[in-house]
């Protein structure tokens, strides 16, 4: 809400405060103020300016050459403003000036002609379109006739004022008008608050029972519903200053009528309807629900198809408004209405929200209802209204309100101990200093027993339980002035839990060997989602998207990763190696929400380390993964083994080259190259990707270090080279020489493979070193022998090994 | 006595001799020369048999006394040629130690988790524990227990994305307080506890808004919790993640699962309160969201509102990341380009 400052001191004494100092104190206190704007601030000679003589110019057929007195001196400025016409009071920049957007008026010619200066537009001074009365948005603004030439022109228009702009939050509508905030203001800097009396005079010669009926379908709906009736009225524009309040409110100008209405719903925050009671076409009005597929014109000529969501007013028959909305076309007030129908109301809160968000029309009616109202001044609006329009446009106010109504304005009691707000705020605030906090408010408070009954009046209906209380005082009081301590309470520590335990070693293995983490984004395409997933579950989409692109929950990480890849490649960054920790979802039938399960995965590309002036680069293959993995898993103290099973079925991988990632029969994960066509797709080069579900190995059941003693006898070894066909595995030949190693056999160390020239085709030559050890004496040469001999043989026999 | 002068003569000579070698062999013709078997120590010790026999053990000391002098000396001397001859060796062997380095591989944490792993160690030591929850909830954990029931006009503050009408991916980190709430046994001790995670709000994404972000929301409840806790917790988390002197102030504010309800503005660690285009000349950073839990939320989860407060807060890690290094927009964090990732090696 745009609050005027000018107006505010109507109301409160701002002696002494500037808006900038009121701004910042309101939002230390309560009310967050976003900005101040001065509306004249970088203009300058702007003054007014009386138009004598004004004729076309002789060169065109739009402009015209205006004589203009601008108290000193009488000015010729060409003007191309349609309504431009002599006597009129007009706004003048003078050579020298500074309109809006600082831009500079100097002297010049217009199509020969000299122009000393420019008549102005409103917009041209800073105001937006959309306040700009429609009447003078095709052209400059007229000033009324008592306008003095030569005088600045900030003062007529409300241009030397400052414009708070508030935030209000959800609890805080009662600051959603000027006496709201003025109340606030008063609280805040202890300053009483006054507001003019209401002159409300009524015809007595009439009574609204012969004009008008009104009654309502559901009390729940509309607990308050009335009408006044205004006649004689004359429907012309506004005085400057309504119009100014409303201009600096961001309210445009429609006629007095109107006018007055807005007036009142920015003063009270009672939004109000005027209907042209001519137009009703009943004595009547209904308030009910809209019937399904019903309809009406809106205000904006848009027909408007309703639902029992929506609340109507009716002339008993059809509906002649949207409650709280809009109102409808046929009945708006027009400048041949005579008779206004005035509605002041209260309307269910939740449906107005519902038919303004469903009917897209969010207006400050319909924000004040869904926020809610001070029901105390529901008929004190109505009634000033009606003055208003006594004043302004010359009407009678037939006497009597034609009323439905349900609920009255009750004061509150709320009770709190003294005990309890310094409890709260951990202050040691005296009685005497919590009830001036309450009359500060404006809440007359009584204590007994060390306990407030605190009275708070409707104006502040987001006051009902104790905190409410301890908020109002604690902000009053000062959050500045409450200690700073820490909780006490038994210390007890605090520590990480197994998973977050095993997620930070994870996370530190990965980077220590070259990985980086990414976090990627959860919510990927349909089709991506579903990709490596490891589980069978069906996709779980949003309702409504923001795009394709993140509509479905993802069932693996490499999702992400691959887009991360793809993202870097496509920035040039050749060399890439990514991991990343989170959840992947799988829709489940055991429980309402999904199953969301840890993982961890990588995607790598290029070299992990790049070639440098010693030469050596690791290009990433197969076996740079696997081996980060099999030292990662090794830590882990897993009491089942973990293997890489040869996989040559699972998609999107390259059939040759993937592995299942094994934790006892079960498989956790996988590891491999991402099958070529699906890089290249991707605009990818050879990468790998490995992805294992980490809730696995925190419920798997692991061994903590066994110390073996470091031995005291000297091992020895022995290296063995063979050839065996290419289909037989390292597996296999591991397998063989661990059988019939012998118990002194510690450790099968490849470290030879080779393929190629000097080998017969089909074959391929290995070489491990098998290195033996007695724990309890020095080993025998003949032991290691014999040992070896049988290894040797059991090699030729069960994978036709060739000794070399 | 010729023989002594003869042998004096012989150690002075050798001394120069040795001196004067400038390489192991000549050294070893020195020692060949004057202590071989034919050399002219030899040929005296032979000679002293002529001696008449009162002279013979002086002479014989003194042929002793050359000979060790002179031994002595070729040591000497032989080590500091080999001294010599493997400096020599040494510097042959010199590298330009301006090369670069043997690189190791190296990668780096998120700079998203590095903060808020800062955050979670600081709790840590303050006792709290760390609880995770889902990230797809329960309309009702992520709003209605967060006193947000289906028609609260603040609903409209958070566009959220639903799965069905009860399921959606949740806006906040709130939902965990609320099922920890429920589970705690405050018969065993007061609940202090700190919840990070992924959050999802239904936005489009550009430089300042993303639809997947992350939260961290700690929350203590036990007796006697005062917003003067709240205010001193604060001010050593503020201290810890900005630097110790900063400052923090508490603005009035509105979140509907607490009241009272602050905004928490950090003095600037930009310009320490002077004002900079970070702190928008204000010298204040509006950081944390923070309040007494509302009696409400505690109701829910079943706790005693006389018994027993609360307090909660917070904060945004991206928001947090943005302000410390300047990050311009807060889509670098999810595109995950090495160049943006790597650069956050500096443990601070
Ligand atoms: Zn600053």
């Amino acid at each position: 809400m745009n609050v005027s400052y000018k107006w505010l001191t109507e109301y409160v004494d701002l002696e002494g405060i500037t808006p900038d100092e009121l701004a910042e104190k309101m939002s230390r206190t309560g009310i967050e103020i976003e900005g101040v704007d001065y509306p004249s601030e970088g203009l300058k000679k702007i003054v007014v300016g009386h138009a004598v003589e004004v004729v076309d110019h002789p060169d065109s057929n739009h402009l015209h050459i205006c004589q203009v007195d601008v108290g000193e001196e009488v000015l010729q400025i060409v003007c191309g403003a349609p309504n431009i016409a002599a006597g009129q009071k007009v706004i003048v920049a003078l050579p020298g000036s500074r309109i809006t957007g600082n831009k500079k008026i100097k002297k010049g010619k217009m199509r020969g002609v000299v122009s000393n200066g420019m008549i102005c537009s409103l917009e041209e001074l800073g105001y937006t379109d959309h306040v700009v009365p429609k009447k003078y948005a095709e052209g400059i603004y007229v000033l009324p006739n008592e306008a003095v030439p030569g005088e600045e022109v900030f003062s007529y228009l409300s241009m030397d004022d400052a414009i708070l702009d508030m935030s209000i939050t959800p609890n805080r509508a009662d600051a959603l008008s000027m006496r709201g905030t003025a109340y606030e203001v008063g609280a805040i800097y202890n300053k009483k608050v006054t507001f003019p009396e209401l002159d409300y005079v009524e015809d007595p010669s009439e009574d609204i029972k012969q004009d008008m009926q009104v009654s309502v379908e559901n009390p729940a709906d509309t607990p308050i519903y009335s009408i006044q009736i205004i006649k004689d009225v004359t429907v012309k524009e506004s005085p400057l200053w309504l119009q100014t309040k409303l201009m600096n409110a961001g309210i445009r100008p429609v006629n007095n009528i109107v006018d007055i209405t807005n007036y009142i719903l920015l003063e009270y925050g009672q939004p109000l309807h005027a209907f042209d009671y001519d137009k009703l076409g009943s004595k009547e009005i209904y308030v009910r629900r809209a019937k399904a597929e019903e309809k009406i014109v809106t205000l904006d000529e848009e027909e408007r198809t309703l639902s029992p969501e929506n609340i109507v007013i009716t002339n008993g028959e059809k509906p002649i408004a949207l409650a709280g909305v809009m109102g409808g076309l046929d009945s708006h007030i027009t400048d041949e209405t005579v008779t206004v129908a005035l509605e002041a109301a209260l309307f269910d809160p939740i449906s107005i929200r519902k038919t303004a968000k469903a009917l897209n029309l969010r207006s400050e009616s319909s924000a004040r209802f869904e926020k809610g109202i001070n029901l105390a001044t529901v008929q004190e609006a109505g009634k000033q209204a009606a003055a208003w329009m006594a004043e302004l446009a010359g009407g009678r106010i037939v006497s009597g309100i034609a009323e439905a109504r349900s609920v009255e304005a009750k004061d509150v009691t709320v009770s709190i101990t003294l005990e309890k707000i310094n409890h709260a705020l951990g202050t040691e605030l005296s009685e005497d200093e919590v009830t001036s906090i309450f009359d500060q408010l404006g809440f007359d408070a009584s204590i007994s027993n060390g306990t407030f009954a605190v009275i708070i009046p409707p104006r502040r209906w987001d006051i009902a339980i104790e905190a409410d209380l301890i908020e109002e005082v604690a902000r009053i009081y000062g959050y500045d002035n409450l200690p700073s301590t820490l909780p006490i309470s038994a210390s007890h520590p605090g520590y990480l839990n197994e998973k977050q335990r095993l997620t930070r070693h994870t996370k530190h293995f990965l980077e220590g060997s070259g990985l980086s983490q990414a976090i990627s984004y959860v919510l990927t395409t349909p089709e991506k989602a579903a990709a490596f997933s490891m589980r069978e579950s069906d996709r779980i989409q949003l309702e409504m998207p923001m795009s394709e692109d993140h509509s479905t929950l993802r069932m693996s990480l490499l999702s992400g990763l691959l887009d991360d890849l793809s993202y870097n490649i496509a920035h040039h960054n050749q060399n890439v190696a990514l991991y990343e920790n989170g959840r992947v979802f799988y829709t489940s039938s055991e429980q309402t929400l999904p199953i969301e399960e840890e993982h961890v995965a990588g995607a790598l590309t290029g070299s992990l380390q790049q070639a440098d002036w010693q030469g050596k680069e690791q290009r990433i293959d197969f076996f740079v993964i696997k081996g980060i993995l099999e030292e990662m898993f090794a830590a882990y103290g897993l009491v089942e083994p973990i293997t890489f099973v040869q996989r040559t079925d699972l998609p999107l991988l390259h059939p040759g080259r993937t592995a299942a990632i094994m934790l006892g029969d079960e498989m956790i994960g996988f590891a491999g190259q991402l099958h070529p066509s699906v890089a290249k797709e991707r605009d990818l080069k050879e990468t790998y990707v490995f992805e294992f579900n980490f809730q696995a190995i925190v419920n798997a059941e692991k061994h903590a270090t066994i110390y073996q003693p470091v031995p005291k006898y000297p091992g020895m070894s022995r290296d063995i080279a063979l050839m065996v066909d290419e289909t037989v595995s390292n597996k296999q030949i591991v397998e063989v020489i661990k059988e019939n190693g012998g118990k002194y056999l510690t450790a099968v160390h490849l470290f030879d493979v080779y393929q190629g020239e000097n080998i017969e085709t089909g074959k391929k030559s290995l070489a491990y070193t098998l290195s033996y050890l007695n724990p309890t004496a020095t080993l025998v040469e003949e032991e290691v022998s014999k040992a070896f001999d049988k290894v040797q043989s059991a090699l030729v026999e069960q994978v036709q090994a060739e000794i070399r | 006595m010729e023989m002594k002068e003869q042998l004096t003569s012989l150690k002075e000579e050798a001394m120069k001799q040795i001196k004067d070698s400038h390489d192991l062999k000549a050294l070893n013709q020195v020692r060949i020369d004057y202590l071989g078997k034919k050399g002219p120590i030899t040929e005296i010790s032979k000679g002293m048999k002529k001696l008449p026999s009162e002279e013979k053990p002086v002479v014989g000391a003194m042929v002793n006394d050359v000979r060790t002098a002179i031994t002595e000396e070729m040591d000497k001397q032989k080590e500091e040629l080999e001294r010599q001859a493997l400096q020599e060796q040494l510097m042959s062997e010199t590298i330009d130690v301006t090369l670069p380095g043997t690189a190791v591989a190296k990668g780096q944490g998120h700079v998203l988790t590095q903060i808020m792993e800062e955050i979670e160690d600081l709790f840590l030591g303050m006792g709290y524990q760390i609880v995770e929850g889902p990230e797809v909830e329960e309309d009702s954990y992520n709003f209605e227990r967060m006193n947000l029931p289906k028609d609260h006009p603040a609903r409209d503050m958070q566009d959220t994305f639903y799965i069905t009408d009860d399921i959606l991916l949740r806006t906040q980190t709130s939902p965990v307080q609320a099922r920890t709430m429920d589970t705690h046994d405050f018969s065993k001790g007061p609940l202090k506890m700190i919840s990070p995670g992924k959050v999802y709000r239904r936005d489009n994404d550009d430089a300042t808004h993303s639809h997947q972000f992350h939260q961290i929301e700690g929350l203590v409840v036990a007796e006697n919790i005062t917003m003067a806790d709240l205010k001193g917790t604060l001010e050593v988390f503020a201290k810890e993640l900005f630097g110790a002197d900063r400052e923090i102030r508490l603005r009035p504010s509105y979140f509907p699962f607490t009241e009272p309800s602050v905004e928490v503005d950090v003095s600037c660690f930009k310009c320490g309160g002077k004002g900079c285009s970070v702190c928008k000349h204000t010298g204040w950073i509006e950081i944390l969201g923070a309040g007494m839990v509302h009696p409400n939320v505690l109701e829910m989860s079943g706790i005693d509102t006389d018994k027993y407060s609360g307090f909660a807060f917070g904060l945004g890690p991206d928001r947090v990341a943005m302000l410390k290094y300047g990050i311009e927009d807060i889509r670098r964090f999810y595109q995950n380009d090495i160049r943006f990732l790597n650069q956050f090696k500096v443990k601070e």
